[in-house]
């Protein structure tokens, strides 16, 4: 392989890097990708929600063989204190349309799944490789790639870093800095196995209707994190996770908030008899807009987590990731197409075209919203504010609800000052806009 | 309650489902020789979701990389300081989610 040429080395099989590498290959570029894992999928780690679209705008019949759970008809929103949710349920027979917009999925078969998608549009995909550098030319032009396997150097025109979050090549070159524990989270997960008859009974599902609960309080200890439950056709993905830096602060370890969020009231019943069959952890970059690194240069670009694209706050990432990787293959095939080489010049129109689209958009829109979740009343006194009013308001007990509205009231403004309060909604308005 | 299962929560048991090829005698992950440990080595020692890090009798921080799962935390936390030193394990190695 090391006197062959490539037209585009792909450094990862994560979402961004089949997304990119499918489409440059069924447009007939001769394209390397190289995975660390012994198979797609065997180092991921993911919730997962499946959003269509980005995948419908990829592989437009992928409904017809992809691995896919359930299709979600209810999404549940929680607010939790110890013992306690207050919460929103959106349930609606709408979604149980003919192409629905978002299933559950399981990471392992979804990604060999998408790799043999690749391989059959032509891509030669090398697994259990680990990319170990850049190889660059005289001028400091990305020229391809070494490897663990003989240290030799592959060639080609561009080299795409689809390597994920903790990607090590990127950082190596000085292309981008390793995340800063403010800006990813970490979480981890389990797999809970149940009869599909016991899921459908417990959620209230038929078929393959599916449920998803995101929810977040006292549950993080005060860390900035949020917890989550998906149901899958045969079992439960269940995790939490908090930002980096706010473990560090803090005497929590990982399993044991996982841990104490299974043992939760509301939870609990959810998860009875099930078997675990594994546990597993991921980091999520979450520094959004202000996060992202120079993505192209002299013969490279970067997609995916690596470049940071995860909207934390609508918990997408997989379809940001598949979506950058799209739009790097279509500005490599539009300069391929026009014999224009692969310099940072003629690369910039890779970050045009994401500019232009929902994934910049939405990151931009929410630029100040992680530093307005810093606070630490996000998780711990308004969780239990809420669960105290909805807690008054319901309970019946002889006291009038006038009574009852004041009792409220005053709670939120003894707990938090009016000038806490004020500053607490301000911070989040701000970030929102 | 659940402050009790909390406390009594062993990694090694929820380790024990994954499944994993180690590359015995090729540690991916080193800590820096060090006589008093840093306030971010001994974080580790509660931050790692894989139990990874200990604190021996003798004071220093230890890392065994068995059950590691790779997700870059203890990266994040101590490599910019020197602190540790951090590989991928060789392709193939290492944890091999079935789920994931
Ligand atoms: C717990 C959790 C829940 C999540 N839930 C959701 C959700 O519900 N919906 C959603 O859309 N997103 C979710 N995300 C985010 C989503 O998983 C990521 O945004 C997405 O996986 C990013 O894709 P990627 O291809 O950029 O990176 P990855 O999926 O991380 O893939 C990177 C690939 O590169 C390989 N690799 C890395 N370095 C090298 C190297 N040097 N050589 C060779 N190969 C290498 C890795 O083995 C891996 O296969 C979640 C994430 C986590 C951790
Ligand atoms: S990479 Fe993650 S699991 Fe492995 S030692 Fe570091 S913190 Fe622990």
């Amino acid at each position: 392989m090391a006197d062959e040429k490539f037209d585009a080395i792909v450094v990862g099989a994560g979402p961004s890097g089949n997304a990119c590498a499918y489409t440059l290959a069924t447009r007939g570029l001769k394209v390397l990708q190289l995975e660390r894992g012994e198979y797609p999928g065997s180092k991921n780690v993911q919730g997962a929600i499946l959003y269509a679209d980005a995948l419908e705008k990829i592989i437009p019949d992928f409904r017809e063989d992809a691995p896919l759970e359930r299709h979600i008809i209810e999404q549940r929103l929680w607010m939790m204190d110890d013992k306690s949710y207050c919460g929103a349920h959106y349930r609606s027979e709408d979604f149980n349309e003919d192409k629905p917009n978002r299933y559950t999925i399981i990471r392992a078969p979804f990604d060999k799944w998408f790799s043999r998608r690749v391989s059959e549009a032509g891509a030669l995909i090398l697994c259990e490789t680990t990319v170990t550098e850049l190889v660059r030319d005289a001028h400091d032009k990305v020229i391809g790639v070494r490897t663990d396997r003989d240290g030799a150097a592959i060639y080609a025109d561009i080299v795409v870093l689809a390597e994920g979050v903790s990607g090590l090549v990127g950082a190596r070159a000085g292309l981008r800095s390793i995340p800063k524990p403010d800006t990813v989270a970490l979480a981890v997960k389990e797999m809970h196995f149940l009869p599909r008859e016991t899921i459908e009974a417990r959620f209230n599902l038929q078929g393959d209707e599916g449920v998803v609960i995101e929810s977040a309080g006292t549950i993080t200890k005060g860390m900035a994190g949020t917890g989550f439950l998906y149901t899958n056709k045969e079992c439960i993905s269940i995790g939490i996770g908090c930002l980096i830096s706010d473990f560090t602060n803090s005497d929590q370890t990982p399993y044991g908030l996982l841990e104490a969020f299974k043992q939760h009231p509301s939870v609990k019943p959810l998860l009875a008899g099930s078997e675990v069959k594994e546990y597993a952890a991921h980091m999520i970059p979450e520094g959004g807009y202000k996060a992202i690194p120079q993505l192209f240069g002299n013969g490279w670009l970067i997609v995916g987590d690596a470049g940071q694209f995860v909207n934390a706050i609508h918990r997408e990432g997989s379809n940001l990731a598949m979506t950058t990787g799209r739009i790097a293959a279509e500005t490599i095939l539009d300069l391929k197409t026009r014999n224009a080489p692969m310099t940072a010049n003629n690369l910039a129109a890779y970050k045009t075209r994401l500019d232009e689209s929902f994934v910049m958009k939405d990151l931009k829109k929410y630029k100040n919203l992680p530093n307005a979740f810093h606070n630490k009343h996000l998780f711990t006194t308004y969780p239990q504010l809420i669960s105290k009013a909805a807690q008054t308001w319901f309970r019946v007990d002889g006291v009038d609800k006038k009574a009852k509205e004041n009792e409220i009231l005053k709670s939120f403004f003894r707990t938090r000052r009016v000038k806490g309060l004020l500053g607490d909604v301000l911070g989040m308005a701000r970030g929102w806009r | 309650m659940s402050t009790e299962t909390e406390t009594n929560v062993r990694v090694e048991d929820k380790l024990f489902q994954n499944r994993y090829l180690v590359d015995a005698g090729r540690p991916h992950i080193t800590v820096t020789p060090h006589t008093v440990p840093s306030p971010r080595l001994l974080a580790l020692t509660h931050v790692c979701p894989a139990g990874c890090y200990t604190q021996a009798d003798s004071g220093q921080v230890e890392i065994s990389t068995d059950g590691c799962v790779e997700c870059g935390t203890c990266r994040v936390v101590a490599e910019p300081y020197g602190e540790i030193t951090w590989n991928y394990p060789r392709g193939g190695f290492g944890v091999l989610f079935k789920f994931g």
